[in-house]
């Protein structure tokens, strides 16, 4: 039985689970943050979050507002420059990258560029950023999204960030380095995988309390499902802990 | 001897135009004439403007989001009235500003946005249909980094697996090629070489050499793709100080056009060793920006109505930004 917890809460815990200790991951801006700061004051130590801008090995302190800001290197092993470090990840040295967006397909292609047709688009959002390089040369890509039809959508408006694109081997088609692609999709109602034979979404997990009812009723294409779904536990009460005290005790996030 | 064709083949090319050309061998006669003398650049922002800015020029600006952006040099490029720019669209908090200001008619966009308060309305009213921004041409982060570093190395591109497959390569003016090596595509990266820089950085002297603390964002690629860089910086210190640590001199003279000295020259955004971002003020910038009337009175208020940087400074107040500084000083 757990304590009640924010829907934010848990994608921070569930994404915190999956950085392993001495992994190289890396972190943008949010929940990713807060999900490496748990897991280094919890389950590893080791685990090397990787600025865009240059931190490499940060303790993370105090939470960073920005990803090129003092707290991205604080008791850093080396503060370089965002060239070193996606010369990094194109050499093949960061194993995980975390990745957000407005849109989502179910081969994990993101957009976060803009809503509605290029000609004459709705919304213009922030853009690729680095989305588009941890996306292409990292070697595996963790979504994390909040989960509804508006944002699990059958086509997305543009491609800024490749998933597996059209499906298993487009990614070796287009040039990008073999063996990478997207690995996980943690959201507020479950987690999937992306299995080799079809690179589509599946459902490996449910969030507490959520059936996979829920989960298809709000997503816009049609979901695979493993054959056995376990259910995700809830955030414990040492992650709620450490998460409110230590991580972000101003409550920043929550 | 090896048979084969004697072309590379093209596998994929971006739509978009190439806002700047690389015309390397311009740019190679360019430096060889740029006086190597160690001679003093102090001047102010406005009169560095007034001699190396010109409108419809390509500027491009370091750093990024709210972190040692060259904040107190954009408010001067503002007040000069100069417009008509392309821009590198990799900064953030100072796009923001010329974006609102409508002195920005092409991008290449990368980032532009709030980070952790998410989407810019004042990019979305000059960037969506309509806007001011006219051609908007997309990158990833490292791609538009890559191509500074093609233009730092001398040479006209760079193959990178980033952008492939993707619509952000297909609105790009990248072009994918079979590589005459691996015989895989390869997206090759235009070098950009920018007509203006602008850096602020940790300390220079009078001659432009250049020291910055923490990440160095990319301050080497972009200060030599650069035909003029303007620095601000928060210290003006002695050559004697940059000789005695030369391993930190991330610029050397030669590449610097001019030297301003600008304390808080990031504020409302931070630097590294000397002060946090004025979350205060940042969080009443981003309220400003939701409308576009509130926006400009904004710009009234702390860029087109005051004379300069001491101005701002004196309106912020001292105890404000002394308690910003970050604890035990400059590291």
């Amino acid at each position: 039985m757990s304590a009640p917890y924010s829907p934010s809460e848990l994608l921070i815990c569930l994404a915190s689970r999956l950085m392993e200790d001495g992994a190289t991951a890396f972190i943008g801006t949010g929940i990713p943050m807060l999900a490496a700061s748990l897991a280094q004051r919890r389950h590893a130590p080791n685990l090397i979050p990787v600025f865009e801008f240059g931190g490499t090995g940060a303790q993370i302190d105090k939470l960073p507002l920005a990803v090129g800001d003092m707290r991205t290197f604080h008791r850093a092993i080396a503060a370089s420059g965002i060239c070193d470090i996606m010369e990094t990840a194109q050499r093949g040295f960061i194993e995980y990258g975390f990745l957000g967006g407005a849109q989502i397909d179910a081969f994990g292609n993101l957009n976060t560029t803009h809503i509605g047709p290029r000609e004459n688009f709705k919304v213009r959002l922030p853009g690729s950023g680095g989305g588009n390089d941890v996306g292409s040369l990292c070697w595996r890509t963790i979504a994390i999204m909040r989960h509804d039809k508006r944002r699990f959508v059958p086509r997305i408006d543009f491609l800024t960030t490749p998933g597996y694109l059209t499906g298993p081997g487009a990614r070796e088609a287009a040039g990008l380095p073999s063996g990478t692609g997207p690995h996980r999709v943690v959201t507020n109602l479950c987690v999937m995988d992306y299995p080799e034979a079809t690179r589509r979404m599946r459902v490996i997990a449910l969030n507490p309390g959520v059936t996979i009812d829920e989960v298809r009723a709000n997503t816009g294409f049609e979901l695979d499902v493993a054959d056995t779904l376990p259910a995700n536990d809830g955030p414990g009460e040492d992650e709620l802990r450490i998460l409110r005290e230590v991580v972000d005790p101003d409550g920043l996030y929550r | 001897m090896k048979s084969g064709p004697d072309v590379l083949r093209v596998t994929a090319r971006g739509e978009a135009p190439l806002l700047q050309p690389p015309d390397l061998e311009a740019f190679r006669a360019h430096n060889r004439a740029k006086d190597k003398r160690l001679v003093p650049k102090l001047t102010t922002g406005s009169q560095a403007i007034d001699k190396f800015v010109r409108n419809g020029q390509y500027l491009g600006f370091e750093l990024y989001g709210s972190v040692r952006c060259p904040m107190t040099l954009t408010r001067d490029l503002i007040r000069s009235g100069k417009r008509g720019f392309s821009i590198a669209g990799q900064g953030v908090h100072e796009a923001d500003l010329l974006l609102a200001a409508g002195l920005v008619e092409r991008i290449d966009f990368t980032y532009i946005g709030m980070e952790v308060y998410g989407v810019s309305d004042i990019v979305r009213r000059a960037c969506e249909p309509g806007g001011t921004v006219r051609d908007i041409v997309e990158w990833s982060n490292g791609a538009l980094t890559w191509r500074f570093k093609a233009a730092s190395m001398g040479v006209p591109f760079l193959p990178t697996y980033s952008m492939l497959g993707t619509d952000t390569f297909r609105h790009s003016a990248a072009v994918a090629v079979e590589c005459p090596f691996t015989h895989k595509p390869v997206a090759l990266l235009p070098a950009l070489i920018l007509d203006v820089g602008f850096i602020h950085v940790a300390r220079a002297d009078e001659f432009g050499n250049c020291q910055i603390d923490g990440v160095s964002g990319f301050a080497f690629e972009m200060a030599r793709a650069c035909k003029r860089l303007i620095v601000s910086a928060e210290e003006i210190v002695s050559t004697d100080r940059i000789r005695d640590q030369p391993d930190r001199t991330i610029i050397p003279y030669y590449l610097v056009d001019a030297v301003v000295h600008a304390p808080f020259g990031s504020w409302p955004g931070e630097m590294a060793g000397y002060y946090e971002r004025d979350e205060e003020h940042y969080r009443a910038f981003i309220e400003t920006s939701h409308s576009k009337e509130a926006t400009d009175a904004y710009l009234r208020e702390w860029v087109t109505g005051l004379s300069g940087h001491a101005e701002l400074m004196e309106k912020v107040g001292t105890a404000r930004l002394e308690k910003l500084r970050v604890k035990g000083g400059r590291r």
